[in-house]
C-alpha cells in the first residue's frame, strides 16, 4: 500500500498562544513494497510525520493519501478506524502499550477492535507469538513477567496482529543489546518478505538505513530536504554533517581510505559491498591461497 | 485536549507581579478572597474590579486568559446565581411570586453579587497561577506550612513531594498520549460510544500509565538513594525565598484596599 | 596505584529468586584509583545488579565489597554513597529537580553543604557540561543527552571519587550519545575519578582502560579493549557492538582475504589496508 502527501503542513494548538508549527509543505510517497528510512535529527519532525501515516493526526492542510483513502483536514474522526488495520504502528518502546492479563489476550487485542471474534483473534495470536520467534508457552503468561525483550516482541506481534499491509517502525530497536538489536532487524526484513510489507522505519542507525532500506527521507525543522535511495543520499558527507546526520560506517571508513588514495565508485554502503570492492584493489598475496571459511 | 486548561499554567513574563515572592502572592490571593465579602454595595464591588483589573494590567498577561479561565466554570457560576436569585431570601419589590420560587429586587442584586464575586475569585486566583511558576508556589506552600513542624508535621517531604509532582506532570502527560496514540493505532476509540464503551478503552490506556508511573517512580527512588537521599532532616536548602519592597508595597495596598471597603461598606 | 574498589566473591540473589539461582555469581575483581572500567554483557546478564551492589543500593548474599578502604554495611553505606556517583539509564527518571539548577543541587542539599557554597559548585558543574545556559530550565524541555549531561553536572557537584555509568549513553540518539561521552572523557582528565561503566558502546568500552564481561552472573573475561575486541563477531553474544575494523575484518575473511588475527582500530585498519593494496 502506498502513502503520499500533498503540501501538508501541520501545526500544533493552532490559535493558542502556544501554538507551534510542525510540518511545512510536506510533499512525498512512500512507495508501495518499499522499505523507507525516515532520518532526521531529534526535533526535525520525524514523529510528527509518522503520526499522519496512520491518521492519528490529521494535517493542518494538504491532504494525506493511504492506500485509497484521502485524508484531509476536514475528514471525520469516525472514518478512520478501518484505515488503521492496515497501517501498523510499532512506536518507540512499544513494551509500555501492553496491559492484559496474558500475552495471548494482548495480541489479539487489535484484531478484535478491528471486529474479529475472541476466537479467532487468539488463534491468530498464536501465529503471531511464533513469528516474532517466541515460543508458544508464553501465551498464557502475563506479559508484565517477561524480560524486556520479550515484551518488545509481544507488543510487536500485537501491532502484526491486526494483518497491516505498511508496518511503520519508530526506532524499534532502542535500548537493546547488540544481539538484540541484530535480531530484531533481521526479523523486520523477514517479515516483510513472508507479510509481503511495505515497511518505513523512523532510525538514527545510519548502518540501519544503508543495510536494509530502498528508499530514504531526509528530514529537517519539519521539512523533507531530501529523497532518494540509500546511495543518493549518503553520497555527500557534509551536506549529511550540515543536517546533523551521521554516514554509515562503511562510507565513513571509505572516506578514510579515499583520503590515502584509493578510489571507490560508487560509495560502499555496507561492509560487504566495501570487502568486494577492496578484493579487486588487492594484491593476490593478501589471499593465503586456500579460500577462507566463511564463518 | 488536555491543553486547553488555562487554569493552572503558567505564562513566563517579566512583570512587577512576575517577580513578586510567591508567598506574597499567595498569601494576598487568600486574603483577597477574605476581603471580597466585605464588600456589600455598588462602589465597593467597582472598586473591587478596579484593583483587580489594575493587578491584571500589571501582570502584562493577554485578558483573554481570564476569560477563558472564567470560561470553563460559567455553568456553575449561573448555576449557583440562579439559585440564589430563585431561593433567597426575599426583600423590596416582587417580580414573580409561584410557590416557593420567588424573584425579588434584593434576590437579584443577590444573584449579581454572587457572580461578581465568583468573577472576581477566579480573575485574582488565574492570575496567581499565571504568573507563578508551579514549583514556587510549592516554594510557597512549604513556607506557610513550617509552623506545624512544630507538631512533627513533614514539611520538608510534603514540600519534595509537590515539586516532583509537579516535575513529573509534563513526562506522565506525554507517556498518557504516547500510550493513547500506540491503542489507538491498535484501534481503541478513545471518547466514542456510550459510557460502558468509554470506560472500556480507557482500561488499555490506564494499566501501562499505572506500569510506568510505579517503574519511574522506582527508578527514582533508587537515584535519589544513590545521591544520598535520606529524609528532610540535616538537608541544606538550594530555594531560598527573597521578599523584596515590592512584596511590602503590595502588602500595604491590600491594607489600603481593605479600609477603602470598610469605609463604602453599607 | 592503590584499588579503590575491591570486590570479593560477591553472591547476589533478588527476593523473588529461589534459593539455588543467583544473579551473580562469585563475583570477584578491583578498580584502580583513577582507572576507568568497562563492565559489558548481554540484557539479563548481571550488569546493573553487580553495579548497584557496589554502592549498597543492593546488599549481598555473601561477599564483601570494599571502596576507599572502607568495607560496605549498614553503617558504611551512607559514607560509601557519598564517594560514588552514579549515572542511570533513563534520563527522566532521575532527574529530581524541577530545574536542571535544583537537580543538580540536590546531592549537595542531602549532604547539607551551605548555600553559598552550593550556589558557586552549581554553576561550576554546569559550565563544565556546557549547560549553564538551561540552568532554569525544566527537565520537559531538554534533550535525552542534555538531561544526561545535567545527571553528570550533578555528579561533578558532588565530586565523588568513583563514577558508575549505568547504560547511560543507551537510550540516547548518536548526538547525544558522542555529547555525554565526551562529557565524561573530559570529568576523567579534569580529576582523578575512577570511572566504572556498564555499557554496550562501543566507543564507551573503547574509551576504558580494561573491559570486565559478565555473562550469566559471572566474570567470565577481562582484559585490555584491544584484548577484548579481538573476539571479532563473538563480541555480539558478549553484548558489545563489534568495533568497525572488526566487522570489515569478517567481511573481507568471507571474501577470502587473510587478516590480522590481532585488534586494529580504525586507524590500524586503514593504514593496513593502504599498505597491502600499495604492493598490488
Amino acid at each position: 500500500m502506498a502513502i503520499e502527501f500533498k503540501q501538508v503542513d501541520f501545526t500544533y494548538q493552532p490559535g493558542t498562544p502556544f501554538e507551534t508549527k510542525a510540518l511545512t509543505d510536506i510533499n512525498l510517497t512512500i512507495p508501495d513494497g518499499s522499505y523507507t528510512a525516515l532520518i532526521g535529527h531529534t526535533g526535525s519532525g520525524k514523529s510528527t510525520l509518522l503520526q499522519h501515516l496512520d491518521a492519528l493526526l490529521k494535517p493542518t492542510s494538504g491532504t494525506v493519501t493511504i492506500g485509497d483513502r484521502v485524508i484531509t483536514p476536514t475528514t471525520s474522526n469516525k472514518d478512520l478506524k478501518s484505515l488503521r488495520q492496515h497501517v501498523g504502528i510499532v512506536f518507540q518502546f512499544p513494551e509500555s502499550q501492553l496491559f492484559e492479563e496474558t500475552v495471548a489476550k494482548d495480541i489479539a487485542f487489535g484484531p478484535q477492535n478491528f471486529g474479529a471474534s475472541e476466537a479467532d483473534a487468539l488463534k491468530t495470536a498464536a501465529k503471531m507469538l511464533t513469528l516474532v520467534g517466541l515460543d508458544a508457552n508464553l501465551l498464557g503468561r502475563s506479559p508484565f513477567d517477561l524480560s524486556g525483550g520479550q515484551m518488545r516482541r509481544v507488543a510487536i506481534a500485537g501491532v502484526l496482529a491486526m494483518q497491516p499491509k505498511v508496518l511503520v517502525l519508530d526506532e524499534p530497536t532502542a535500548g537493546l543489546d547488540p544481539q538484540g538489536r541484530l535480531e530484531m532487524m533481521e526479523m523486520f526484513a523477514k517479515l516483510r518478505h513472508e507479510q509481503n510489507l511495505t515497511v518505513v522505519l523512523v532510525t538514527h542507525q545510519m548502518d540501519d538505513v544503508a543495510n536494509y532500506a530502498d528508499h530514504v527521507i531526509v528530514m529537517d525543522q519539519g521539512r523533507v530536504v531530501k529523497t532518494g535511495a540509500p546511495r543518493e543520499i549518503f553520497k555527500d558527507p557534509q551536506w549529511l554533517v550540515d543536517h546533523q546526520l551521521g554516514l554509515p560506517k562503511t562510507t565513513a571508513f571509505a572516506q578514510q581510505l579515499m583520503a590515502k588514495g584509493l578510489t571507490f565508485d560508487p560509495m560502499p554502503l555496507t561492509e560487504d559491498e566495501l570487502a568486494a570492492d577492496l578484493v579487486q584493489q588487492l594484491p593476490a598475496s593478501a589471499f593465503g591461497g586456500a579460500q577462507a571459511n566463511d564463518d | 485536549m488536555m491543553t486547553k486548561l488555562i487554569f493552572g499554567r503558567y505564562i513566563p513574563g517579566n512583570s512587577v507581579i512576575h517577580h513578586m515572592d510567591p508567598r506574597a502572592k499567595l498569601l494576598l490571593s487568600f486574603y483577597f478572597i477574605g476581603i471580597i465579602f466585605i464588600a456589600n454595595n455598588w462602589p465597593t464591588y467597582v472598586i473591587l474590579f478596579v484593583f483587580t483589573l489594575l493587578a491584571i494590567k500589571l501582570s502584562g498577561v493577554k485578558w483573554s486568559f481570564f476569560i477563558n479561565g472564567v470560561k470553563p466554570l460559567i455553568w456553575l457560576i449561573l448555576f449557583t446565581v440562579i439559585l440564589q436569585v430563585l431561593f433567597s431570601a426575599s426583600g423590596g419589590h416582587v417580580y414573580f411570586k409561584w410557590g416557593i420560587i420567588t424573584i425579588s429586587q434584593l434576590g437579584l442584586v443577590n444573584g449579581i453579587y454572587i457572580f461578581c464575586r465568583f468573577v472576581l475569585i477566579i480573575f485574582m486566583s488565574t492570575l496567581l497561577t499565571l504568573t507563578t511558576p508551579p514549583l514556587e508556589l510549592s516554594d510557597a506552600i512549604e513556607y506557610i506550612l513550617m509552623p506545624l513542624k512544630v507538631v512533627h508535621f513533614p514539611v520538608y517531604e510534603v514540600a519534595l513531594m509537590l515539586s516532583i509532582a509537579l516535575r513529573f506532570v509534563p513526562t506522565l502527560m506525554d507517556e498518557t498520549e504516547k500510550i493513547m496514540n500506540a491503542q489507538r493505532a491498535r484501534g481503541v476509540d478513545f471518547g466514542e460510544g456510550n459510557i460502558f464503551q468509554q470506560m472500556r478503552a480507557i482500561v488499555p490506556l490506564l494499566i501501562p500509565l499505572f506500569v510506568s508511573s510505579f517503574n519511574r517512580a522506582e527508578d527514582l527512588a533508587t537515584a535519589m538513594e544513590a545521591r544520598g537521599y535520606q529524609g528532610g532532616e540535616g538537608r541544606s536548602k538550594f530555594r531560598i525565598l527573597k521578599w523584596q519592597a515590592r512584596d511590602s508595597w503590595a502588602t500595604v495596598s491590600f491594607a489600603a484596599l481593605t479600609i477603602v471597603l470598610i469605609v463604602l461598606r453599607a | 596505584m592503590s584499588q579503590i574498589i575491591d570486590v570479593a566473591h560477591l553472591n547476589y540473589r533478588y527476593p523473588q529468586q529461589s534459593a539455588d539461582d543467583l544473579t551473580l555469581k562469585d563475583i570477584s575483581f578491583s578498580v584502580a584509583d583513577g582507572e576507568w572500567v568497562a563492565i559489558v554483557g548481554h540484557n539479563g546478564s548481571g550488569k546493573s545488579t553487580l553495579a548497584k551492589n557496589i554502592n549498597g543500593l543492593l546488599a549481598p548474599v555473601s561477599g564483601t565489597v570494599t571502596v576507599d578502604g572502607q568495607v560496605l554495611t549498614e553503617k558504611t553505606v551512607w559514607d560509601i554513597r557519598k564517594k560514588i556517583g552514579m549515572v542511570f539509564q533513563n534520563p527522566d527518571n532521575q532527574f529530581v529537580g524541577a530545574t536542571v539548577e535544583d537537580d543538580v543541587a540536590f546531592s549537595l542539599e542531602n549532604q547539607g553543604v551551605p548555600r553559598d557554597e552550593m550556589l558557586t559548585r552549581v554553576h561550576d558543574a554546569l559550565a563544565q557540561v556546557n549547560m549553564d545556559q538551561f540552568a532554569t530550565r525544566e527537565p520537559a524541555r531538554l534533550s535525552g543527552g542534555q538531561k544526561q549531561r545535567v545527571a553528570l553536572a550533578g555528579m561533578i557537584a558532588a565530586r565523588p571519587r568513583i563514577l558508575i555509568l549505568d547504560e547511560a549513553t543507551s537510550m540516547l540518539d548518536p548526538q547525544g550519545r558522542y555529547d555525554v561521552l565526551k562529557t565524561i572523557q573530559q570529568m576523567k582528565a579534569q580529576s582523578d575519578l575512577t570511572v566504572l561503566s556498564i555499557t554496550h558502546d562501543i566507543d564507551e568500552a573503547a574509551s576504558a582502560n580494561r573491559v570486565l564481561v559478565v555473562n550469566d552472573g559471572r566474570l567470565v573475561e577481562e582484559g585490555k579493549p584491544a584484548e577484548i575486541f579481538k573476539h571479532g563477531p563473538a563480541l555480539i553474544k558478549m553484548g558489545l557492538d563489534m568495533p568497525y575494523a572488526e566487522r570489515l575484518k569478517a567481511a573481507l575473511k568471507r571474501q577470502g582475504v587473510q587478516v590480522p588475527t590481532d585488534y586494529l582500530t580504525e586507524k590500524g585498519m586503514a593504514d593496513w589496508l593502504w599498505q597491502l593494496s600499495s604492493n598490488k
